[in-house]
């Protein structure tokens, strides 16, 4: 093995004056192998990746250097070309007629430097000065050569796209499909996926002879031309099932590539070949094939295992009898980092059945008590969330939340009562005796959520706690330092009192009433307090039927991808935007979109956005209501309570709403992803955020909100 | 693709800095320092800012970074990133701070070689140290001819090996490498128990072998694979898991093979062929989940006596075979935050409280099968003003034991064939580690 080099003097900070008397210095006869220009050249290059951009200074030395005979020396020159020709354009132009030189010359390694060199420069006369060699250079004799030409196209059209499309390159790039070398094939179709991407006027179309062709030759590529070959496969649009099917067998060896993006890449092509694919038990059979290796993926690195567990969220939604039988693989290890815990929660979350439960609780509970306080919280909401997805279940959650209370740890109180709160909201009359436990914990509520939490419940069994209205009290003296929310919960838990308890409230609901509606600038405290007021003042029976009225139940389902966004990432499976699992244009606005291109292979039926739409439709018929809810996005989210009295307001609110909403959150989202937590909307459609912290967005319309859609997106 | 590569030390000092896209910028560099590096609220290694994206990984003390703009495929960035790191090790034998600094220029050619257009072109080690030698080594031009042979390798279908090897002694050695994974509930329950095993292999053969590898008699690859005989007898297709452990049979639940390995034929009958790269690589890696074997058996007995005491008893008994030993047995039990001290009694080898490490670790240089060795320990605890509750981290242990296997693989032969038919020695190791092995209590 090499020795390891001896340059670490050489980077350092240098300055202009000492470098160029280095750089200038005569060979001495000493000297053959210009060690002296060698050990200059390093320096420069050193200060360039310090940004020290005085180097720019030594152009016209530097120019002096690149006809020395040493590809050394030729290989930094061309390094500090690249780094500083725009700074200086015209001196850069010095350097032209070398490089032409060079990709003339008769050793493939020196003409495909030069070519990948030149095609790096974004300089005009650089630009148009590849277009000609280029041609030639796209049939040179070399491969090596070649495969450089194919991506030296895709740099053009980065650089200049009207003068490429002016060209005939591009065409000339498709005939490199046909050629005899599978890495050229590969690199060709790279760069046309390339361009693609960033053209609005290019068609990507494969036909199915072209498709086999290039999965022919597969297995001959290096990991990651196999990777660019099956990442162009989504472009072939199977005209016939038993097309798509054939194929999808054809690429299932690549499953067992140790390379992961062959893996994850070949992942995506075989869902997006399934929605084309009749036979329920080929897709059966397929599905089969895709659990083993992304449990696999978790033996990987870190990162790759974030990765693969950010698209088995995704997957598990489309295809759900992949990694059916596979919960305990997502257990934590202690030492997972915690974006793979947060990851392996969700997971665990989706997957528990009624069937698994203890085995799950035993396991959250263990979390539950773990160093990061995120992670933490996180397990103690999907407890809470558990007793709302699993019915039978609910008792056993309630007491493993109890246990947890008792440990005392602030956050871990202020967590589960938020959660107790929703499950008093889905099972009423059921769990009020654990009300009791809940009050002697009071003193720990420190965050605004919890707060409201508590107070919601001890407005709501007012008639059932014995001392409710000295407990509101103490609530009520911090009034001032509120947030609003707490506020909003304090005023109708106030009403809620005097409603159930007149006695105990008579002396609460004006003083509140007044904070309410003169003390505040808050509009919709304002609001409610004057309509509370009224309501009071004129209609007592009134008012209670509406503060005390049923309440819709919960559900716990809002956590899923809406199905269109759902269909989207599954085209896009192992791309940051599976990471972010968002729709692909909220996270990059210039991405093109991708979507299932129609074909009478198609199956319609099988695909959520249709099923969404036919159960809208039979929803909005049997209601009356105006047809075209189903078009709407966000409907389908929108409707986290599906209580029948309120289904239909909400489907029309849904409707009046959604597009602002959209447009809202897309202002919101501009260009950011997530850098700031606090910076965007989460609503419930987009649940699974990134897993840095994020608050909860109360939207407040009920005093505590309809936000427990969306306990898992802390 | 990659718009561009960052390196980083620990302390956020660019280390390397290369463009492959217009849209990199430098200032991008500063904003991943200030957001990442000097950032300890970072929970993720992918942050997206705008429409860029980095994407960033660790080794020893240096950020490796790959910066995107779009929405690329993230796969393909972390496996970049990796195989850039193995590529500095083969190169330089490390890849941390001081072996970038000291080869910095080399890393910008071979930055050059492996991305176009922020695309991964050829990674193999072996086809780039044809053409890119460190210093001294080879500083003048290759000739006409020889780079010819280096591009046909470097887009070749065979990029992992060159032509015209050639060996006095023909070897092969081949390692098995086991890492078993245990999770045990604080009430014994095994909640998860798998192996993640390697083949690596050291392969020092003359001219272009053709290598076959056959493996237990019977290799079950997933639930519903095919039971697939390598030479020896099928039959009794889904038999019960009694029936299979007993019949020298393995039961993989997916495997990964290097990219020398055919596929097509792996997939047809489950027959591992390939003509092998020169020196060391791993040639498989694959998961069992049924019938592991686990080497160590733990019972650990922890009480909180108050809250001023801790008892530990701790019991481990060997489950392997009494004329093997596990060398290096390293048990770590964790204390609580407050421990003041630490009494320990063991049967067999040291233990030490480890106050950094708010565990006690207990050291046993050799660990005979079938034997059994305690642990008694009593903490005594400092009082708090707030006492939270102590989190009780798993018992974790670490070691490594020769020649057995945890799934049961077991290698049968390896054939070599080469048209000048000579004649080769092979060497089989095995060996299993721990893994992630923990016991909670």
């Amino acid at each position: 093995m090499s020795s390891s080099g001896q340059d670490a003097k050489l980077f350092a900070r240098g300055k202009v004056a000492e470098l160029r008397a280095e750089l200038i210095q005569p060979a001495t006869k000493k000297d053959k192998t210009f060690l002296g220009k060698k050990i200059a050249l390093k320096k420069i290059v050193a200060n360039m990746t310090m940004s020290n951009n005085d180097m720019v200074a030594l152009f016209p030395d530097i120019i002096g250097c690149m006809e020395i005979e040493s590809v050394e020396i030729k290989k930094m020159c061309y390094l500090y070309l690249v780094n500083y020709a725009r700074m200086k354009p015209d001196l850069a132009l010095k350097a032209l007629p070398t490089l032409q030189q060079d990709l003339l010359d008769s050793n493939p390694l020196t003409r495909a430097l030069a070519l990948r060199t030149i095609s790096y420069i974004h300089v005009r006369q650089f630009v148009e000065a590849t277009v000609v060699p280029l041609k030639k250079l796209l049939k040179d004799s070399d491969p090596y050569v070649r495969k450089t030409a194919a991506f030296t196209v895709a740099k053009l059209y980065d650089h200049d796209r009207t003068m490429v499309e002016a060209s005939d390159l591009i065409d000339r790039l498709n005939l490199m499909l046909r050629d005899e070398n599978p890495t050229v094939v590969s690199s060709a179709l790279a760069a046309l996926m390339d361009i693609w991407e960033r053209s609005e006027t290019i068609k990507l179309t494969i036909d199915y002879t072209s498709a086999s062709k290039i999965v022919q030759i597969l297995p001959d590529c290096s990991e990651w031309g196999q990777t660019y070959i099956l990442e162009a496969l989504t472009s072939y649009v199977p005209h016939d099932t038993s097309e798509a099917a054939f194929l999808a067998e054809r690429i299932t060896p690549r499953l067992s590539h140790t390379n992961s993006a062959v893996v994850l890449t070949c992942i995506r092509v075989v869902l997006y070949l399934m929605n084309y694919i009749d036979s329920e038990k080929t897709i059966s059979g397929l599905c089969a094939k895709l659990s083993p290796p992304l449990v696999t993926l978790l033996s990987k690195g870190p990162e790759i295992q974030y990765l693969a567990l950010r698209n088995a969220l995704l997957i598990l939604q489309r295809r759900p009898e992949v990694l059916k039988n596979d919960i305990r693989v997502f257990f934590c290890k202690y030492n997972d980092p915690i974006y793979v815990k947060v990851t392996k929660l969700e997971l665990i979350f989706m997957l528990a059945t009624a069937n698994n439960i203890k085995e799950v609780l035993a396991e959250l509970r263990e979390y539950a008590t773990e160093i990061d306080v995120h992670f933490v919280r996180k397990s103690v909401r999907a407890i809470g969330k558990l007793a709302i997805k699993i019915e039978p279940a609910a008792k056993l959650c309630i007491t493993t939340l109890l246990e947890l209370v008792a440990t005392k740890v602030s956050y871990i109180v202020q967590e589960a009562t938020v959660v107790i709160k929703n499950i008093f909201r889905k099972y009423p009359n059921q769990y009020e005796s654990i009300i009791s436990t809940l009050c002697e914990n009071l003193d720990s509520l420190d965050e605004p959520e919890a707060k409201a939490a508590m107070i919601w419940v001890i407005g709501q069994y007012a008639d059932r706690i014995d001392n409710s209205e000295v407990l509101l009290e103490d609530f009520l003296d911090t009034w001032q330092d509120e947030t609003h929310d707490v506020q909003l919960a304090l005023l109708t838990a106030t009403v809620k009192l005097f409603i159930q308890r007149p006695t105990k409230g008579s002396e609460l609901v004006p003083k509140v009433l007044k904070w309410a509606t003169e003390d505040t600038d808050n509009p919709d405290l304002r609001d409610r307090g004057y309509m509370y007021w009224r309501l009071l003042s004129s209609n007592p029976t009134a008012a209670k039927q509406v503060v005390m009225g049923e309440k819709p139940p919960i559900t716990a389902e809002s956590e899923k991808l809406d199905p269109l966004t759902l269909e989207e990432m599954c085209l896009v499976v192992g791309t940051l935007a599976t990471v972010y699992l968002k729709p692909v244009h909220t996270v990059f606005r210039s991405a093109r979109p991708r979507k299932l291109q129609e074909s009478p292979a198609l199956q319609k039926e099988q695909l959520p956005s249709w099923q969404a739409a036919q159960h809208a439709k039979a929803f909005s018929a049997q209601n009356g209501v105006v047809d075209g809810i189903a078009a709407v996005p966000g409907a389908a989210g929108a409707g986290a309570h599906n209580g029948d009295v309120l289904s239909e307001a909400d489907a029309y609110f849904a409707s009046v709403g959604g597009p602002q909403q959209m447009a809202a959150l897309r202002l919101n989202d501009d260009g950011f992803a997530s850098p700031n937590p606090n910076s965007y909307t989460v609503n419930a459609n987009q649940p699974l955020g990134t897993i840095q912290p994020m608050r909860q967005v109360n939207d407040g319309r009920d005093g505590l909100g309809e936000g427990e859609g969306d306990l898992l997106s802390l | 693709m990659l718009s561009g590569v960052l390196l980083f030390n620990q302390k956020g000092e660019l280390l390397i800095m290369r463009a492959f896209r217009q849209d990199m910028r430098p200032r991008l560099a500063d904003v991943f320092r200030i957001q990442v590096i000097s950032n300890a609220q970072i929970r993720s290694p992918i942050l997206t800012l705008g429409s860029t994206t980095f994407s960033h990984i660790k080794s020893e003390n240096i950020y490796i970074v790959g910066v995107s703009k779009g929405n690329v495929n993230s796969a393909l960035v972390f496996e970049f990133l990796y195989k850039l790191v193995n590529l500095g090790r083969s190169y330089f034998g490390r890849f941390d701070e001081e072996a970038v600094k000291s080869n910095f220029v080399m890393i910008y050619e071979l930055l050059d070689e492996i991305l176009d257009f922020g695309y991964p072109q050829n990674t193999e080690t072996e086809t780039l140290k044809m053409y890119i030698t460190t210093e001294g080594v080879q500083s003048q031009r290759p000739t006409i001819e020889d780079s010819s042979k280096i591009t046909m390798q470097a887009t070749g279908a065979m990029s992992w090996r060159r032509d015209n090897i050639k060996y006095r002694k023909n070897e092969a050695f081949v390692d098995v490498i086991e890492d078993v994974n245990l999770l045990v509930s604080a009430n014994g329950t095994v909640l998860r128990a798998d192996v993640n095993g390697a083949i690596e292999m050291r392969a020092y053969l003359s001219g272009m072998p053709e290598c076959k590898f056959g493996l237990n008699d019977r290799l079950t690859l997933g639930e519903n694979g095919a039971d697939t005989s390598l030479g020896g007898p099928t039959g009794n297709m889904g038999g019960n898991k009694a029936s299979k452990a007993a019949a020298g049979s393995v039961t993989l639940e997916d495997v990964s093979l290097h990219q020398c390995v055919k596929l097509s034929s792996f997939t047809n009958d489950r027959t591992i062929s390939f003509i092998p790269p020169d020196g060391s690589f791993q040639l498989m890696n694959y998961r069992a989940t049924e019938n592991v074997n686990l080497p160590f058996k733990v019972q650990a007995i922890v009480n909180e006596v108050g809250k001023t005491k801790v008892e530990y008893s701790i019991a481990i008994k060997a489950n392997y075979g009494s004329k093997l030993f596990a060398t290096n047995v390293v048990v770590k039990i964790p204390t609580p935050l407050n421990t003041a001290d630490i009494s320990s009694r063991t049967s067999q080898g040291k233990a030490k409280y480890e106050p950094s490490e708010n565990a006690i670790v207990w050291k046993i240089a050799r660990f005979t099968g079938q034997s059994e060795f305690v642990l008694s320990a009593e903490a005594s605890l400092t009082t708090m003003t707030n006492a939270k509750a102590w989190s009780r981290p798993p018992l974790s242990m670490q070691f490594s034991l020769l020649m057995f296997t945890s799934s049961g693989l077991l290698v049968r032969y390896l054939k070599v064939f080469e048209k000048s038919n000579y004649s080769s020695v092979k060497w089989v190791r095995y060996m299993t580690r721990a893994g992630s092995y923990e016991v909670r209590f």
